[in-house]
């Protein structure tokens, strides 16, 4: 059983629809009890960082993240919810994050050399694999991801497993390291391929 | 890169999709469910769900509807139709919706854009602009493009994205229909604007598509809904040709 952590961030009707369809069972929930049973754990989010570091520091339900995820729990961050899982974030002021990998979350725009270049990065853009990991096999045939994120990883380099080029920047788009993973794109809302990813995901429990 | 986005729009009527006709595999081609499940699985980047008749009669969309789509789709999904107050916005999403558009509503009470986007973010408010030539200039519609605004839509739509409408489409009620191909001079309007816009009417032949992205590389997605419910042009054989065409897309 996976444990969608809900902690008042975002809507999880895509997530929960995407794992029904793939036949994986999880729940919903905000109660540390029921994730310290869960086999897996799922750290959705979209919004600001901020407020959603606080709300999982005030809940106390940080702490439970890092007490599954130090028994091996296998952790996978989705969007706001993977950026949730690096040092720190400078997204209006600076935020502590979790702190389960290293690296920082910065705003995409004054690092994107076109001064009239989009943001969000919204849209659908090709992974590249930077390197093999069990979250990765099988890869899915079609390796275009839905994106939708005005901030991203920087110096995440030792856990970059496979990036995607916006405007001559490389943004990483799935990081992990151990158990712990991270995806900067919506698996749930990129069609097949992010389907076999989460599947993927899952498929971690019975390692 | 990111890829230009074929979007395939279901237009409701009574809870029931206009212009369906047989796909293979589809018993019921006016059941949206049915409709949005194929082009989900027939590689459409997003789709959008448009209740034609809500605003003009007054009601929201047929929310119970949109669930049933969203629980089916594993792509973005637009909602509109009737939209016109927050509340709508909550509906929508909790419906399962990623993006809302605009359009009637926030014609009426241009807030209502500032509002959605404060409590959900630019980039779940799309402002939808239907637009027609009236002795030469482009003016805005509302009502399904039954009233003529008298808005200019180059005013309009710097006013949306000013308020934070983070996705502009435009509808050309000169070329819809026509199938000889988009408004590329009413959408050359729009090129200015630093949001994603969405080309939406005329579309009758892949070339039409290959010729949006090649002449006005700034937008980001074209619109379609007959071409491909009546089955003239698959989404696939579409993305094949526009790849062959050097137009990045998602295959």
């Amino acid at each position: 059983m996976i444990a969608i952590i809900d902690y008042g961030v975002g809507n999880l009707f895509s997530l929960s629809a995407s794992l029904a369809h793939q036949g994986i069972p999880y729940t919903i929930t905000c109660k540390p009890e029921e994730i310290e049973q869960a086999d897996a754990l799922i750290l959705p989010g979209v919004g600001a960082f901020g407020d959603a570091a606080k709300r999982l520091q005030d809940s106390g339900l940080d702490q439970v993240i890092h007490k599954q995820t130090q028994k091996g729990i296998p952790l996978l961050g989705i969007c706001l919810g993977m950026q949730l899982l690096f040092e720190k974030s400078y997204e209006y002021g600076e935020h502590k994050g979790l702190g389960l990998l290293p690296g920082v979350v910065c705003p995409l725009r004054p690092d994107l050399p076109r001064e009239d270049a989009l943001v969000p990065h919204m849209g659908w853009n090709r992974l590249h694999i930077v390197k093999d990991d069990p979250i990765l096999a099988p890869l899915p045939e079609n390796r275009h991801m839905y994106f939708v994120h005005s901030f991203y990883a920087k110096q995440c380099q030792e856990v970059l497993l496979a990036d995607a080029e916006y405007e001559s920047i490389r943004v990483p788009a799935i990081v992990g390291r151990g158990r712990v993973y991270g995806m900067q794109f919506h698996p749930e809302k990129s069609g097949a391929a992010g389907l076999q990813l989460l599947t993927n995901f899952a498929r971690l429990l019975s390692r | 890169m990111l890829a230009k986005r074929i979007i395939p729009c279901l237009d409701v009527k009574e809870g029931r999709v206009v212009k369906g006709r047989r796909f293979e595999g589809i018993q019921d081609v006016a059941d949206p469910t049915a409709m949005a499940a194929f082009y989900n699985a027939a590689g459409a980047d997003e789709l959008v769900f448009y209740d034609i008749t809500a605003s003009a009669d007054g009601r929201k969309p047929f929310f119970n509807v949109v669930k049933k789509v969203a629980s089916q789709i594993f792509i973005p999904l637009t909602v509109g139709g009737g939209i016109a107050s927050v509340a709508d916005f909550d509906m929508a999403l909790s419906s399962g919706a990623d993006k809302v558009s605009v359009n009637s509503g926030a014609l009426a009470r241009p807030q209502l854009i500032e509002e959605a986007a404060r409590k959900y973010g630019d980039q779940c408010v799309v402002l939808s602009i239907d637009c027609k030539r009236v002795n030469g200039c482009y003016h805005v519609c509302s009502h399904g493009g039954r009233t003529d605004t008298g808005r200019s839509l180059i005013a309009w739509a710097q006013e949306g994205v000013a308020r934070g409408a983070g996705e502009i489409v435009l509808n050309s009620i000169d070329t819809d229909g026509v199938k000889q191909g988009f408004d590329l001079a009413m959408l050359a309007e729009l090129s200015s604007l630093r949001v994603p816009i969405i080309a939406s009417g005329g579309a009758g032949k892949k070339e039409d598509f290959s010729a949006l992205f090649q002449a006005l590389p700034f937008v980001s997605a074209g619109l379609a809904a007959s071409i491909f419910h009546y089955g003239q042009l698959s989404i696939q054989e579409l993305k094949s040709y526009l790849a062959a065409q050097h137009i990045a897309v998602r295959q």
